[in-house]
């Protein structure tokens, strides 16, 4: 098995205008993954499925992450003039680097019975351009799997024949995977409510509580 | 007018059987109650186990699974109901005809379980249809689901025919169905049928912390 | 960038016969025969199918989202209900993902226990998979109260070792829950022993039976590129003929140790489904007669791995193994908390059910619930 240093120089060799990169994985499992620009995902995904070396012609995850916007503070010096002395204050500057919703295919190979590769696809941001190619016509595993990242994370896979939501219904309109998605308030009552829950419960019990008082002001 | 049992047994020995019409009716009601053949989640599983030759629902007259809620008079709710799905269970409760029972299988049927923090995850089928016996377990064992249908049919065996109290077959007034909710943008709408699920009743403690 | 062409698979299409009608039926989500709540919605020239779509998320509920808010261990109890005869070999995935994560050993005693315990789950399930794809048949009853017999054997050694029939909830990372009940592995070994003469039984009700023959052979039949390239994985697979077994490729946990062979089909048609399952079961008796041969002594959990706060350093990992219905994965991100920032559980079921369409398309509308039994899929992981 080639390590994802060596098929990263495979993809350049073979593919020298595709802008792929290599993104270390600091946990123990040591599964790094390339890093391909959207509009070179299909070439480089048929390259790895059809590499006679490579041969990755069994896609076996597909899966989306939802990284929300990333708000990274940093310290920095500065002069300024402050009643005619100058003064080096020190200040915090924010960054927001803006979020990005991400397909992560795991790749093996059944014929040299290796893997796993990993290939990622980043959209360029959370609301509205998050589209990106879809992986379908060449693994069809991804069918189901990449509906599903479009159903509960609202990634639209360019190319997908058949996208449509599979698990939540049709007149459906969220992305409840999305990190920022807020549950419908169908709390009745918790027998026993603690942290979060207690919260919800109490709000919930607030809410109710107002709709009697209307209710009862307009009898 | 019931019989008094210990004149039942004496004329029983000399080979006289006496029972009141109400007895016989409520007898042949509660032996031969056909569940629906109708699996949602893991307590199906058990379910099925039920029915096996181990644990033997048929001896409680019960092993005939009709396939049509048309045939049948008792719905297991055996699992998760989920808001996708509440809405076909709910048409399959109206689809049944009178004397219908429901037994409510499982933590997830009764008020959503492990899964209640879930989006898509009904919290309890009590909220559109009414339920017969609730059993606790995750899943139930075998033995009860034994225990609750033993409890229906002890519950059968009380019914009046007559006043308050008679089955609702008998009560041309009772509601035969119940509104199937529909699938909403973010929920289902209604959420909740308010007729079979009243408002609870504000806890004073829960109103006092928010002051 | 532009790309030549390349080859794709897609359901075949046929037209229709004459310019009658075509029949849309909607088969479930309450329907007799399929294995819960699931819909295919069919479209039919006569009797022929034309078109097939199946519609899922009856029983979606939520697991990656509930457990994304809870901590890692708090998500073992739910991976019994993904797919819910296999409880022991769900926990197992889930265990390889997060050691793989955080680098966890696991000692040799809870390996053997994991084996022993994944291949009791490998032959109740395929038991079970026969008696419903029998039941699918018509055949209703019998085959299935067979199986049910043996797995309620099994589910009694399970309930024994870990409080629960069904919910095992038993490995942790690094290791098992509890130790070993006195006397459990004489009884295990019984049952063991009694399983041969089972599946003989089975062998001699069905594998000769002229109606199953009839039924299932170049009946759903799938052709081993497809197979391939839809992802499919398990019995499946394996009966398309493509020799691919994670217990061999990967060699997790210490089946490098045991001696088995891996059968395969050569049609990929139901009846080389059943048939691999079949030879599965033996080999299953197998392992499990040479895993209980030397299960050493020792601990059963590494005793200084954290249970509670436990916290794996940023990073992600996918591991997998070969469950009953085929390649259960886990995909964990940890950004560093106490819970996963993604929790990804790749489904054998759902997956396995792509071609689907591809082996309906063409057939009688009574064979649709066969090849559909066939597969063997469970629900909860289909939608999870």
């Amino acid at each position: 098995m080639k390590t994802a240093e060596e098929i990263l120089a495979a993809i350049k060799t073979a593919l020298p205008e595709a802008k792929v990169e290599l993104v270390q994985n600091p946990s123990v499992s040591g599964q790094h993954s390339l890093v391909v620009a959207p509009e070179d995902g299909l070439a480089v995904a048929v390259f790895l499925r059809d590499d006679s070396e490579l041969a990755l012609d069994f896609c076996s995850n597909a899966t989306g992450v939802d990284w929300l916007d990333k708000e990274t503070t940093e310290k920095v010096k500065a002069t300024e003039v402050v009643d005619g002395e100058e003064k080096v204050i020190e200040k915090t500057v924010k960054h927001i680097q803006p979020g990005y919703l991400e397909s992560v295919y795991h790749l093996y190979s059944m014929r040299q019975k290796h893997g796993p590769v990993i290939f990622r696809m980043r959209t360029a941001n959370r609301t509205d351009q998050v589209e990106l190619p879809s992986m379908t016509p060449v693994w069809r595993s991804c069918e189901f799997q990449e509906r599903e990242i479009f159903d509960l994370f609202g990634i639209v896979f360019k190319g997908h024949p058949d996208l449509r939501r599979i698990l939540m219904w049709d007149e459906f309109e969220d992305h409840p995977m999305r990190r920022d998605y807020v549950d419908p308030d169908d709390y009745e009552y918790e027998p026993t409510p603690h942290d979060e829950v207690l919260k919800r419960a109490q709000e919930h019990q607030a809410q109710q509580n107002e709709a009697k008082q209307a209710a009862e002001v307009t009898q | 007018m019931a019989v008094e049992p210990d004149l039942k047994i004496e004329l029983g020995k000399q080979g006289v059987f006496v029972t009141t019409l109400n007895e016989l009716y409520n007898w042949g009601r509660r032996n031969s109650v056909w569940p629906m053949q109708f699996g949602l989640a893991c307590c199906a599983i058990e379910m099925i186990a039920t029915t096996m030759a181990r644990y033997d629902l048929a001896r409680f007259g019960a092993e005939v699974f009709r396939p049509s809620p048309r045939q049948a008079d008792l719905m297991i709710i055996s699992g998760t109901v989920t808001k996708k799905m509440a809405p076909q269970v709910v048409r399959l409760y109206n689809q049944m005809a009178e004397p219908r029972y429901v037994i409510a299988m499982g933590a997830c049927a009764i008020s959503g379980g492990p899964f209640k923090q879930g989006y898509n995850v009904l919290k309890g089928i009590d909220r559109y249809i009414p339920v017969d016996v609730h059993i606790p377990g995750c899943p139930p064992r075998p033995e009860a689901l034994i225990h609750a249908f033993m409890t229906l049919q002890k519950r059968i065996e009380e019914q009046p025919l007559t006043g308050e109290n008679r089955p609702r077959h008998l009560d041309a007034d009772a509601q035969g169905l119940f509104p199937v909710p529909e699938p909403g943008a973010h929920d289902l709408v209604p959420p909740v049928n308010r007729l079979v699920w009243p408002l609870p009743a504000p806890k004073p403690d829960a109103t006092e912390k928010q002051g | 960038m532009s790309t030549a062409a390349f080859k794709s698979y897609r359901p075949p299409v046929i037209e229709p016969s004459n310019e009658g009608e075509l029949l849309e039926v909607a088969m479930g989500p309450h329907h007799p025969s399929t294995h819960g709540v699931f819909r295919m919605d069919v479209a039919l020239d006569g009797e022929i199918v034309i078109k097939l779509k199946p519609v899922f998320g009856y029983l979606h509920r939520n697991h990656e989202k509930i457990a994304e808010k809870a901590s890692y261990l708090a998500s073992m109890p739910y991976t019994d209900r993904l797919d819910y005869f296999c409880s022991m070999t769900n926990n197992w995935a889930y265990a390889i993902a997060v050691e793989k994560l955080a680098g966890i050993e696991v000692p040799e005693r809870a390996q053997y226990i994991r084996v022993i315990t994944a291949e009791l789950t490998r032959i109740q399930n395929h038991a079970s998979a026969i008696g419903f794809l029998l039941q699918e048949m018509g055949a209703s009853g019998t085959p299935l109260m067979y199986a049910f017999r043996e797995r309620e054997k099994i589910l009694d050694i399970f309930e024994e070792l870990s409080g629960s029939r069904m919910m095992c909830n038993y490995m942790r990372f690094g290791g098992c829950r509890v130790e070993l009940p006195k006397d459990w592995l004489e009884k295990v070994a019984a049952i063991v022993d009694g399983l041969p003469r089972f599946i003989d039984e089975i062998e001699a009700l069905l594998t000769g039976n002229e109606i199953l023959m009839a039924r299932t052979q170049g009946v759903g039949v799938l052709k081993p590129d497809l197979a391939v390239n839809a992802g499919i994985t398990g019995p499946m697979l394996r009966a398309t003929g493509v020799n691919y077994d994670i217990r061999k490729v990967d060699r997790y946990g210490i089946y490098d140790r045991f001696e088995f062979r891996v059968p395969l089909g050569d049609h990929g048609d139901i009846y080389d489904r059943y048939m691999v399952r079949v030879l599965e079961m033996r080999e299953s008796v197998g392992i499990l007669r040479q895993a209980l041969k030397d299960v050493p002594a020792g601990p059963i959990v590494d005793p200084k791995q954290k249970v509670r706060g436990f916290r794996p350093k940023p990073g992600e990992a996918y591991g997998r193994i070969e469950g009953p219905k085929g390649e259960l994965g886990f995909y964990l991100i940890s950004d560093g908390s106490g819970n996963p920032y993604r929790y990804r559980v790749r489904p054998p079921s759902l997956i396995n059910l792509t071609v689907l369409e591809d082996m309906c398309i063409g057939q009688n509308v009574a064979d649709v619930v066969l090849t559909f039994g066939s597969v063997d899929i469970v629900l909860g992981e289909v939608d999870r």
